[in-house]
């Protein structure tokens, strides 16, 4: 059992306020992924869970209990930093037991322990070998060892993959989810890339500028990002922002009129607008679709085939527009091509970036990687 | 006569084809410099080596003309040996030199560790203001420090010149820590911190470890400069705590100049420490060049 809460939690150096107000809780065993651009605050906001950095004010609770004031030992939390910091002088058997030797415990004890860690992460040929001797799989798996062998109420992961390369990443992030479902622990994980918080996460944590921007499962932020930051943040490719202008607004929707003239009714919540107010209108690659005249259209300006998918960026109106189509479309650069979109698949923003709520809840939003695993039992 | 000479072009051609001009030039340059830093060695050595020579020369010798041709003696060694106790004054130097350096490093690691893992907005001025202090001629606070001594008295004590050796090469000793600290990733010491190591711990079971070679040459560094220092020995010291540079000048004064006497005493004054930085250079080179290689 372990549960995180943090109640108005801020931290300035000076007068830089890096961390400005962060209410969160983090309910047991899940897994919590805090992203964001670099320098937004989240590997700070994680180093002061972790006690590595001072609280300047508001309360961080484990369980109910206040830590502020708990050091980084105390806390009984373990943290995997992203440069895997593991001891250079010691083994990886002597790295493991490191907290158990410093704790006191006996060596038998700490060898059991050690083992046991080594066994769920496969390193017992490694267990003599110095960290030089590893390679960057390795060592990142002997840090989350160190980390699995202090049998820690939450698990703290700094960026821990950004140093691996594209394939070993994809495999230790098979292996980091399924070591959450085998520790049955909470976890919180930073990272800069939205595909891992997307894959991993329980619950996501976008993080901008030292506040949180909004929290919600993968799909929710996905679906019904709050404003623009989380809407172009989440998704890959990045969502395309077209201007629209309100023709009329009602229960029903809010109808907008697109560049190149055509119209579109989007069922969002339309009692805060205004007719003739401009908007922004976000459409994801994925949701364009080419057909023969559609509302929108635009010359092909750049064509990257991926096989599978071919993305197109097209010129419209001076902007270039992502559109994912099929790997097999026949378009070539210069090419004029016409696109549209089902409009419950798009968003609109107002001026301050703000996101107009959807009429209707999209039927996964609140899905969470544990629903996930509680259909596959129910399916087999 | 021609064909001779044809041939023989021919075949120096592909021999001279196999070295390209460039690699000739680097080779030209790897020997220009080979040279150059033999010249340099020679010149350096050279008045040790005339020392040492001149150590196994009678007086006669060693005042007459310059020569390597003579008939080495032990005579000076023997007569240096005979009016003063070598073995007396190489253990003052022993113990004054090592006892300083550890007194040193004992106060420089915890100074160089919150310098460098807790620095405040003050770290970098202090730090310049302690070197700062190595610029000042010694003589300037002779008095002051004497008048000290002389009241506590420390005067040609051991322990005295200890603390003068330990004050006058802590600035340095500090410094050199905290630039080895500092290379060190700060994030093995947070992992150390999550992991329940307190500040003792994290300094013996990481730091300390991590940057022996650092602390290893940092240490020779002051066990050579406390060796070699004259100054504060000579002042402060007459016979009981006299290390060997005291020794050196005991022959130097009352009856005139005997070069080969001298000359005799210096080199077994110089001997343990040539001894000790030969055996121990590789570490020193290591650890001077600790973070640059890294």
């Amino acid at each position: 059992m372990a549960t995180l809460q943090l109640n108005q939690v801020t931290k300035s150096f000076g007068d830089t306020h890096v961390i400005k107000g962060v209410d969160l809780e983090v309910k047991d065993r899940e897994f919590v992924v805090f992203v964001g651009p670099s320098g937004c605050g989240k590997s700070t906001l994680l180093r002061m869970i972790a006690g590595l950095e001072s609280t300047s004010s508001g309360d961080l609770l484990i369980d109910g209990q206040r830590i502020n004031d708990l050091g980084p030992a105390e806390r009984g939390l373990a943290m995997v930093f992203q440069s895997y910091a593991l001891y250079p002088h010691m083994t990886v058997e002597d790295n493991m037991g490191f907290s158990l030797k410093l704790a006191g415990v006996s060596a038998s004890e700490r060898r059991k322990k050690v083992d046991e860690a080594a066994r769920i992460l496969q390193l017992d040929p490694l267990l003599k070998r110095k960290p030089k001797a590893l390679s960057g799989g390795q060592r990142q798996r002997v840090a989350i060892g160190r980390a699995i062998v202090r049998n820690p109420s939450i698990f703290l992961f700094d960026e821990p993959l950004s140093n691996l390369d594209a394939a070993l990443r994809v495999q230790m992030r098979i292996e980091l989810a399924r070591l959450h479902e085998e520790l049955q622990a909470t976890m919180i994980y930073v990272t800069h890339d939205q595909i891992e918080a997307m894959t991993m996460a329980d619950k996501i944590v976008v993080l901008q500028g030292g506040i949180v921007e909004q929290v919600g499962s993968p799909m929710e932020l996905y679906h019904h990002p709050r404003n623009r930051f989380v809407a172009g943040f989440i998704g890959s490719p990045k969502m395309n922002f077209l201007p629209a202008t309100v023709r009329s607004a009602g229960t029903q929707g809010v109808e907008v009129g697109l560049p190149g003239g055509g119209t579109a009714h989007i069922p969002v919540v339309g009692s805060e607008v205004a007719e003739g107010q401009a908007l922004e209108l976000g459409v994801r690659p994925e949701h364009l679709q080419l057909t023969g005249k559609g509302p929108l259209s635009g010359r092909v300006s750049v064509l990257e085939r991926l096989g599978g998918q071919t993305s197109l960026y097209v010129e419209m109106d001076g902007e270039l527009i992502t559109l994912m189509a099929d790997g097999d479309v026949t378009y070539r650069v210069g090419d004029e091509v016409h696109f549209g979109f089902e409009p419950g698949r798009a968003h609109l923003f107002t001026a301050d970036g703000m996101a107009l709520e959807s009429l209707e809840r999209h039927p996964l939003a609140s899905l969470t990687r544990q629903d996930n695993r509680a259909a596959n039992e129910v399916g087999a | 006569m021609t064909t001779t000479a044809g041939t023989t072009t021919a075949t120096a051609a592909p021999a001279a084809a196999g070295i390209s001009p460039a690699a000739r030039a680097q080779r030209r340059r790897k020997v220009a410099m080979a040279i150059l830093g033999w010249g340099v060695a020679l010149i350096i050595f050279f008045p040790i080596f005339w020392m040492i020579l001149t150590g196994f020369k009678t007086e006669a010798d060693a005042i007459a003309d310059p020569s390597l041709i003579f008939s080495p003696t032990l005579e000076s060694y023997t007569e240096v040996q005979s009016r003063a106790d070598y073995s007396k004054f190489a253990w003052n130097s022993v113990v004054v030199s090592f006892g300083s350096t550890l007194l040193a490093l004992l106060i420089a690691i915890p100074s160089a560790y919150s310098m460098a893992f807790l620095p405040t907005r003050r770290t970098r001025g202090t730090l310049l203001w302690m070197l700062s202090t190595k610029m000042l001629p010694s003589v300037g606070v002779l008095v002051p420090i004497y008048l000290l001594f002389r009241d506590f008295g420390l005067l040609d004590t051991r322990t005295g010149l200890t603390i003068v050796y330990t004050l006058m090469n802590l600035p340095i000793v500090v410094w050199m820590l905290y630039t080895f600290f500092k290379d060190l990733p700060r994030d093995i010491l947070e992992a150390g911190r999550m992991d329940g190591a307190g500040t003792l711990q994290e300094i013996w079971y990481l730091l300390l470890p991590l940057t022996l070679p650092g602390i290893a040459s940092t240490g020779l560094l002051s066990v050579i400069l406390s060796w070699n220092e004259a100054f504060w020995s000579l002042n402060l010291t007459t016979s009981q705590a006299a290390p060997l540079t005291a020794y050196i000048a005991s022959f130097s004064s009352p009856e005139g100049l005997f070069w080969a006497k001298l000359s005799a005493a210096s080199t077994m004054a110089i001997a343990p420490i040539l001894i000790f930085g030969w055996l121990t250079q590789k570490q020193m080179v290591r650890g001077l060049t600790f973070g640059a290689v890294k």
